[in-house]
């Protein structure tokens, strides 16, 4: 079916972007197929494993659930968006030197669970880190050096939290 | 299969006004949408029946939670998240804030409205059985007028309600008056967290003089939908809560509930533990030694 779709903008990682594409596609397509942003997995396509997880307006979502025209006009972040100039964020770093990510498919997600989990409490305690993570499911690490990573990050963040 | 995106039109007028008119024009044309944590699913699995479907995500006028002294409104469209954020809600409400946090991850959260829980009518609809035995009224809303009826009366069987296809639900009242009240939440799944339950059940009793005044009772996934289990509560109502009135609470309860056999769970399993739950609630009620 060829057919012209009315624009839907949104600014993704601080970029905006205006594209003609069905209202019902899935935001987790949009960001992978429409704008190359291929950092977000597909784990289960229905609101369970947290690997699409991105963030909309500073809230969490899954981004398989998100027809995309309800992001009209939206705040997205992608894991893309969390490096600056080249250098990894401090999750990204604690991840690669902790152990925490494995095969990757939910690390993007735990990431961006994470990210927001400090944003909104720096110094979180093992269970605050286990609520803020219990929408992201891996089948490889068995969690805990992805808890660990998560704490190693913390003071961290501090730092660059600091200098930025 | 995957549902295809551009079989659906969706549509975003913004206004709760707009919205109205649309599908007072044709009605139950088009399914109303909202955080999509339900239909997004059906439409993954290409389970999706609707084509035309307009979107509520955003629209000011649904989500609110409203503080008066008798009472607390919350709008349709607003989001557990929203719930569990509020204090008033979380210090009166306790129940409804402990369901609020068993649904999903923070991430479902963040988009499942608490009208989008109701109106799709699982059975094991989390927010119901708090609901429930808070006595909640829902206000409907169409191009008509605003109607309000109880919440006992909105569902009329499997996944069926009593809202007509032009109308939508509005807002959800709790009366401010279960505060002496002891209350009891619990739910069965799986696990713990990111489960559906296989059973839960809420209780709200008031106790003077050593017997129960007043007791509400609501279960999830025992019955086609969330219900009040009146039969419990007459067994309850003006006893003393002794092991002779637990006794017979029980089986009022087990010749009330019509639990199934499906993927989560098993008839007899269900029926087991939804005595339990009872029996821990009315355990509970019981004066303790120390007080004698």
């Amino acid at each position: 079916m060829s057919q012209t779709w009315p624009a839907i903008r949104m600014t993704v990682n601080g970029v905006e972007s205006a594209l003609s594409i069905p209202p019902m596609k899935r935001l987790l397509d949009v960001l992978r197929e429409d704008l190359g942003l291929t950092g977000t997995k597909e784990g289960c396509g229905e609101g369970e494993c947290g690997s699409c997880t991105v963030r909309i307006n500073g809230e969490l979502a899954n981004s398989c659930l998100v027809p995309v025209l309800q992001v009209e006009g939206a705040r997205i972040e992608t894991v893309e968006g969390l490096s600056r100039k080249g250098e990894m964020h401090p999750l990204q770093q604690a991840f690669l030197s902790c152990g925490g990510a494995q095969c990757g498919i939910c690390t993007p997600g735990m990431l961006m669970a994470a990210t927001h989990l400090l944003q909104h409490n720096p110094h979180p305690t093992m269970a605050q880190i286990r609520e803020g993570l219990s929408g992201n499911l891996c089948r490889c690490t068995g969690f805990i050096r992805i808890f660990e990573s998560v704490i190693a990050a913390t003071a961290q963040t501090d730092q660059v939290t600091d200098a930025r | 299969m995957r549902g295809d995106a551009e079989a659906h039109r969706m549509v975003a007028p913004g206004t709760l006004a707009s919205v109205l008119e649309l599908i007072a024009g044709e009605p139950g044309e088009w399914t109303p949408i909202a955080g999509g944590t339900e239909l997004m699913v059906a439409h993954a699995a290409g389970r999706l029946p609707s084509s035309k479907l307009v979107s509520l995500w955003g629209i000011p006028e649904l989500r609110f939670i409203d503080t008066r002294p008798e009472r607390l409104a919350i709008g349709a469209g607003s989001t557990f998240t929203d719930l569990r954020a509020n204090l008033r809600l979380t210090n009166d409400f306790s129940l409804l804030a402990r369901a609020a946090a068993w649904i999903g991850s923070i991430a479902n959260q963040s988009r499942a409205t608490i009208g989008g829980n109701l109106v799709n009518g699982s059975p094991a609809a989390d927010s119901s059985p708090a609901l429930l035995v808070y006595d909640a009224e829902l206000e409907l809303i169409s191009v008509r007028g605003t109607r309000r009826i109880a919440y006992t009366d909105f569902h009329t069987g499997y996944k069926k309600n009593v809202l007509a296809p032009d109308e939508l639900l509005f807002a959800i009242h709790l009366p401010r008056r279960f505060d002496k009240h002891r209350q009891y939440l619990r739910k069965v799944g799986t696990r713990r967290a990111m489960a559906i339950s296989k059973v839960a059940l809420g209780g709200t009793a008031l106790i003077e003089s050593g017997t129960v005044s007043e007791v509400r009772i609501a279960a999830a996934s025992v019955t086609a939908f969330p219900k009040r289990l009146y039969g419990t509560e007459d067994a309850l109502c003006g006893e003393p809560i002794d092991s002779g009135t637990i006794a017979a609470a029980r089986a009022a309860l087990i010749a009330e509930i019509v639990p199934i056999d499906d993927i989560r769970s098993t008839s007899e399993y269900r029926r087991r533990v939804a005595v339990n739950l009872l029996q821990e609630f009315l355990t509970d009620l019981q004066p303790s030694e120390a007080c004698r």
